[in-house]
């Protein structure tokens, strides 16, 4: 498998929608296009905010993943 | 010797607080609230004034009104808290000492953090701004109106999704509505963060000619264009723009060390204890806790916090935690409104709207004064 290679990680475990797609934007907005920013999250409806997110951005959500109750989502800058 | 127990803020949850410490405890406490104006404010009312609805006479009583006559009412501001000698530094000079510390200070607003907020935005996130909201509607000539958030997390959550819908109803009455388009740019891609409250009201936006933009972080204001921009890089025009500004937490907790980065104060969800420090606990707007920010939230954290600290002072098992417990109206214009409840372990429930509970918030609006802040409603 592929090893993606992250530029920047943003830990919002534990913060409730829609906090983690605010702080999402805010990180995106700083980088440049093709780098990959890691999200971390606990808020079971940070997937489907994730998703639609991507879909309306245009920033690609290149990784979902979830392992004991954190989200792990994987966005590509556009 | 009895133990000092002070309050810093005389908002719900500190009102709540001091009164339901010195009922319970007697003379094993001495409470002093502390205030920098002593002036209690019903903040859910600025909405009603922005609208023209309420005229600002039922928003505010005299704090000492509202007190046991047993609690101490200290007019004054804190600078600093000093938490490992437990003593606060007074505005007005000299310290006070305590052995059980709640902060209730609250959420400040932070409008200089958008640039061209201040210039070309208008809110009802104070009286002031409310007022000012309000004389600019009343002359109005029709136009685009937009009404967004900047800054996550502010309080009262439904209040953006409530102005749309009662603005357009006052546009009605005005005559103005064919002339006007309004536009609740949400930070999500639905009206609301919660999907069960969403989902209810998004059709009775779109049945009111509201148009809903989504994902819209404001990230800046320009006022000589009349545009609103977005993190997510897009543009809206406005020839009316109202905006949820940025909040965080009180200068005195930022200044004294005591919160997060932007000055919530970190506290345990159950038992809303600092999470440094034992003889601090923390009420309502000014906690970290990741749920609404609402008058509820401050009322049903208080008793718990009340019950925390009398159980420390007698040396027993405090009776209550807190279950997450929150009560948001949300009213939907036309004499309609519905309502939010949900805590740690249920997820948000509301019914239809309906006149019943558009009575309700009215009652409660008129009846807070004489029940809430004494601690005579759970």
């Amino acid at each position: 498998m592929e090893t993606l290679s992250i530029t920047r990680r943003l830990d919002v475990k534990g913060f409730n929608c829609p906090i983690p797609i605010v702080k999402t934007a805010i990180q995106m907005k700083q980088m440049a296009s093709g780098e990959m920013l890691e999200v971390l999250a606990t808020d079971p409806g940070s997937v489907p905010d994730f998703n639609a997110w991507s879909k309306t951005t245009g920033n690609a959500l290149v990784e979902q993943t979830q392992e004991g109750g954190i989200y792990r989502f994987v966005l590509k800058k556009r | 010797m009895p133990s000092q127990v002070i309050v810093l803020g005389g908002g719900v949850g500190g009102t709540i607080a001091a009164n339901l410490v010195s009922k319970e405890l007697g003379p094993e406490a001495k409470v002093t609230l502390i205030d920098p104006v002593g002036m209690h404010l019903y903040q859910p009312g600025f909405l009603y004034v922005a609208l023209g609805q309420a005229n600002g006479r039922w928003l505010a009583q005299d704090e000492r009104r509202l007190l046991r006559d047993e609690v101490d009412l200290m007019i004054d501001r804190a600078v600093r808290i000093d938490p490992e000698n437990r003593s606060i530094a007074l505005a007005r000079g000299g310290t006070i000492g305590y052995d059980y510390l709640v902060l209730a200070t609250g959420a400040r607003l932070a409008r200089e953090e958008i640039p061209g907020l201040v210039e070309g935005a208008h809110d009802f996130y104070s009286l002031e701004g409310a007022i000012r909201l309000r004389e600019v509607l009343r002359t109005f000539p029709g136009g685009k109106i937009v009404m967004g958030v900047a800054g996550i997390p502010y309080k009262c959550p439904p209040a953006p999704v409530e102005f749309v819908f009662m603005l357009e109803e006052f546009l009605r009455k005005r005559g103005i509505r064919e002339k006007s388009a309004i536009t609740l740019a949400s930070p999500l891609n639905r009206a609301f963060t919660i999907e069960a409250t969403s989902k209810l009201v998004q059709p009775i936006l779109e049945a009111r000619g509201i148009e809903l933009g989504t994902f819209f972080n404001v990230e800046a204001v320009m006022p000589d264009k009349k545009v609103v921009t977005s993190i997510e890089g897009e543009e809206l025009p406005y020839d009316l723009l109202v905006l949820v500004p940025p909040h965080r937490g009180a200068q005195v907790i930022e200044d004294s060390g005591l919160g997060d980065e932007r000055g919530w104060v970190p506290v345990s969800r159950a038992t809303l204890q600092h999470e440094k420090f034992n003889t601090i606990f923390a009420i309502g707007d000014a906690t970290n806790l990741p749920i609404s920010k609402s008058g509820s939230t401050a009322h049903f954290e208080a008793p718990v916090v009340a019950s925390q600290i009398a159980a420390r002072i007698r040396g027993t098992t405090a009776k209550e935690n807190y279950g997450g417990r929150v009560m948001c109206f949300l009213e939907t214009g036309h004499h309609q409104a519905t309502t939010i409840r949900f805590d740690y372990q249920h997820p948000p429930v509301s019914p239809q709207p309906s006149l019943q509970w558009h009575v309700a918030k009215w009652a409660f609006n008129r009846l807070y004064w004489q029940t809430v802040p004494q601690g005579r409603v759970a």
